[in-house]
């Protein structure tokens, strides 16, 4: 079956029940999603399908369609996605696991709403767990990238 | 390892073992330095100035010995070389290095010394400071204990200074000056007519110079780079996906395989039956794991995870306790004598005057559950075994014991081995452990020649845990005036040194000090005072969970005092105050209550907690507020002070703060690991969830320099965050929560 991650055409050839996480991870080498618990409650494993957040660990690959963006797809050391930007700028990773599935939900609620409150916040990166406890720093960095983004288009 | 072997890591008796070791090898041999490991490998024109500092034509590397699990080690450390070599730590490059006995942990074994940690006297002090002399010939190389940057904080800031002295030293043969009109800055050496010689031109020839013994270290008030906030280095590539953790790493034609272990911990597996599994999809091979459970190896991780399931396995059973309820009635069982572990306190006549208060006396019972570490990042390591050479990939806090089991498990000769040190998803003491290593070097055995990642699925992980202890505290109070007059402290858990170092095939000698961490040692002065331990028979295995035997102490003794405040109509903080001479502690206490405006009115529903413990020397306060709403609590904001005598990056302390606190908050509020039928009934985070978003309050943090010494801050800050939010919750509702974990009593929201 063909898949396109971060704008690049894949063939893969893998049982359809595979959840898309494993495709990205061990057929694809795609690393940066990375696996928590398989069943959707820990997030470390939010991708984008159209722009829209998704749990890669609980999602058949045989159910997907449309585009796959990964944290490799939203930006890269030389060139950060503004929400990647404002992390680095709070310094909010300790051992950095969960961050990739944090940043992905996070730049897909800023998509969606450019000015959250902590109510929207809670509400969208509930899903994500972080065991080094980051979330203020996750708090304060969602709201400096909406800021900066806003300015930006303003 | 015979002696030594028995010289444990913070259980250490003085005067006996140490005393052996250092006549054993003597003086002279305690200063002799461990061969610097990167002789061993240099490459053409690279240079190790000492096993810290590497310089080539094309940079310089700074090794970075301990686990980066979160806490910014890499960072912090690499920084300390580079303020003394004088270059900008965002200049070189890092390493973790190999596992070497010259990268041991010399801090961390000073816990174990039996003087509280407010006691700077010189025979305390000195009695730390020998505490160096079994770790050096121990020789472990470990990431714990809070220790990290006690112990690099004189000794790689030598490291940079020597390296910085030879460098100088080498400028001064190249341009013929004299060394002292020599000066450097970041990376270079400059001369006094404004020549710059990059330390890469100088690498080869600072090779030769001798190195000198008599290095100055800089005053504090010259530090370019410590002392103010420091970007970490692993920032970026955290933050864009590019960072290698041990599950992330690629070897070329790698196969991917998952683990199957008995769920009675410890027990044997009889038989397995694979028929079901091997003709599975992507399967190419099901392997015994020695006598403990099976390896199912595949083309994808997730093939092998679905035909697990599908091994029948005939599990022996162990003979420990098989419920939770049984756990509890061996811990309530062990309050006897023949049990008891340690009485590290007992001051004045607690008997008597218990006795003479009869009715008036106080008497608490606390508990405490077993508690998963549930890293974010699943156990797990990559190995291959090709032409009797092995190397692993993994993420681990102690590089050198990885190494031995490996060469144990694997039959090849430790200097054949290399053991890659990736970051690691969370440690939090679980990659203390040797499980996953030795699992994966079991596989690699058996596939000789290909490479192989085995990852733990998440119930695997939840349920193969050693978990932190469960506990009872009884205490019994007698309060004068506003004042506590005794305090009877019993405290009975299995002990996390016995079942740890067990597993490294070390035998306990003596009490376990964690099992009365942050109980025997606080800065109270109470004239009646005694502490006893008492030390439940091995069995489900138990181990190191950030902050240790403080994570539950620390909830048992400040929910008491607090308890025993409130019986007196005494304020909590002024009582403690009332109590405590040690002024750095005092400060923290003192802090605290300004940050949090404590006094003041409190809004209806609304209620506040205080707490105070010191584990690892490092006194910490915390204040909870929280407001109790219709649908249940919900904590706003957390208030800490510490004091870590020396701060070198405020930023990264403040982020070690706030990790601790959710993690302890987490642990208080829904943190339970049950057993029943010997198995843990947990087994992912929809049925062992720990703090999110929505839950995580705002967290004020203050740092203080009072103390005598330099302390480490990944764990201290976890302690008082159990007890601040249980004395919060009272002053909102008047419940008293008196088990962890609160949510079997009260709602959160």
């Amino acid at each position: 079956m063909q898949l396109n991650v971060n704008g690049t055409q894949h063939e893969v050839d893998v049982d359809e029940e595979m959840p898309l996480l494993w495709v990205l991870r061990d057929e694809l080498n795609i690393t940066g999603p990375k696996f928590g618990c398989g069943i959707a409650m820990c997030g470390a494993c939010t991708v984008h399908i159209n722009g829209q957040p998704a749990r890669s660990c609980s999602m058949p690959v045989g159910q997907v369609s449309g585009l796959i963006t990964t944290i490799e797809g939203l930006g890269t050391p030389d060139a950060m996605h503004e929400v990647q930007a404002a992390w680095v700028e709070h310094q909010v990773a300790q051992c950095g696991y969960c961050q990739p599935g944090q940043i992905m939900s996070a730049a897909a609620l800023l998509q969606m709403n450019p000015n959250p409150d902590d109510e929207a916040i809670d509400h969208a990166m509930s899903a994500n767990l972080c065991r080094c406890g980051t979330y203020p720093r996750i708090r304060a960095a969602i709201k400096a990238a909406a800021q900066n983004i806003r300015e930006k288009s303003a | 390892m015979s002696i030594l072997g028995k010289i444990t890591r913070r259980t250490f008796v003085i005067g006996s073992a140490a005393i052996t070791s250092g006549v054993l090898f003597g003086v002279y041999k305690y200063k002799q330095p461990y061969p610097n490991p990167l002789e061993k490998n240099l490459a053409q024109g690279e240079t190790a100035l000492t096993p810290y500092v590497l310089i080539n034509a094309n940079g310089v590397t700074i090794i970075a010995p301990r686990a980066e699990m979160g806490q910014g080690v890499k960072t912090t450390l690499a920084a300390l070389v580079a303020e003394e070599l004088d270059i900008d730590v965002q200049n070189v490059r890092i390493e973790h290095g190999v596992p070497s006995n010259a990268y041991y942990n010399a801090a961390v074994l000073e816990e174990g010394v039996p003087f509280p940690p407010q006691d700077t006297s010189s025979t305390a002090q000195m009695a730390r400071d020998f505490m160096h002399v079994p770790a050096k010939f121990f020789g472990v190389q470990v990431t714990g204990g809070s220790s990290s940057t006690v112990d690099a904080f004189e000794k790689m800031r030598m490291a940079g200074a020597t390296a910085r002295e030879a460098l100088l030293l080498a400028a001064s043969a190249k341009l013929n000056v004299a060394k002292n009109t020599l000066s450097t800055d970041n990376g270079e050496v400059i001369s006094k007519d404004g020549q710059r010689i990059a330390y890469t031109e100088l690498a080869s020839l600072a090779a030769s110079v001798e190195l000198p013994d008599d290095v100055k270290l800089k005053p504090k008030s010259e530090w370019k780079q410590l002392g103010r906030p420091i970007p970490r280095v692993d920032m970026v590539e955290k933050c864009t996906g590019t960072a290698t953790f041990g599950i992330d790493v690629l070897q070329k034609d790698m196969l991917y395989a998952t683990i199957k272990v008995n769920p009675h911990l410890g027990a044997k597996c009889h038989a397995f039956d694979a028929n079901n599994a091997a003709n599975m999809k992507g399967v190419k091979a099901i392997l015994p794991l020695a006598d403990v459970g099976a390896a199912v190896v595949a083309t994808n991780t997730w093939y092998a995870f679905k035909a697990a399931e599908k091994i029948d396995f005939d599990w022996a059973r162990t003979e420990y306790a098989q419920s939770t309820d049984e756990l509890f009635e061996s811990a309530i069982a062990a309050f006897n004598e023949e049990q008891q572990d340690s009485q590290n306190r007992d001051d004045g006549d607690v008997d008597a005057v218990i006795g003479a208060a009869g009715d008036a006396t106080i008497h608490r019972e606390y508990r405490a559950p077993l508690l998963a570490h549930a890293t974010m990042e699943p156990m797990n390591a990559t190995a291959i075994m090709k032409d009797g050479q092995l190397d692993v990939w993994v993420g681990t806090q102690m590089p050198t014991y990885a190494l031995s089991e490996a060469a144990r498990v694997s039959g090849i000769e430790a200097q054949n081995i290399r053991i890659h040190t990736t970051y690691l998803g969370g440690g939090f003491g679980r990659r203390l452990e040797m499980d996953f290593i030795v699992y994966a070097v079991m596989v690699a055995k058996q596939l000789e020649g290909t490479p192989v990642k085995v990852t733990w699925s998440r119930e695997e992980d939840m349920t193969h845990d050693s978990y932190r202890p469960f506990a009872v505290a009884r205490f019994k109070g007698v309060t004068q005036g506003k004042n506590i007059s005794a305090l009877d402290v019993k405290v009975s858990s299995p002990s996390v040194m016995e079942s740890q170092m067990g597993r490294l095939g070390v035998s306990l000698p003596g009490p376990d000090s964690t099992i009365v961490q942050a109980l025997w040692d606080q800065a109270y002065t109470i004239e009646n005072y005694r502490v006893t331990g008492y030390r439940v028979p091995m069995g489900i295995p138990v181990s190191s969970w950030r902050s240790v035997g403080a994570s539950q102490n620390g909830f048992f003794n400040e929910s008491m005092i607090d308890e025993l405040a409130i019986e007196a109509s005494a304020d909590p903080i002024e009582m403690r105050l009332g109590l405590i001479t040690h002024q750095p502690t005092r400060n923290v206490l003192e802090a605290v209550a300004n940050m949090a405006n404590w006094g003041r009115d409190v809004a209806e529903n609304h209620g506040l907690g205080v707490a105070l413990v010191t584990s690892f020397g490092v006194p910490v306060a915390e204040i909870v507020e929280v407001v109790n709403t219709p649908r249940g609590i919900k904590i706003l904001n957390v208030y800490v002070a510490a004091d870590l005598g020396i701060a070198i990056d405020s930023r990264n302390i403040d982020a070690q703060l706030i990790s601790a606190v959710n993690f302890g908050l987490a642990g208080a509020m829904m943190g339970e690991i049950t057993l029943l039928d010997g198995k843990v009934q947990q087994t992912n985070f929809h049925n062992y969830d720990v703090i999110r978003m929505h839950q995580a309050p705002v967290i004020h943090t203050k740092i203080l320099e009072n103390g005598e010494r330099i302390r480490g801050i990944g764990e201290p800050g976890t302690p008082p965050a159990a007890p601040a939010l249980a004395n919060a919750i009272f002053a909102a509702t008047g419940l008293r929560m008196r088990e962890m974990p609160f949510n079997k009593h009260i709602q959160f929201v």
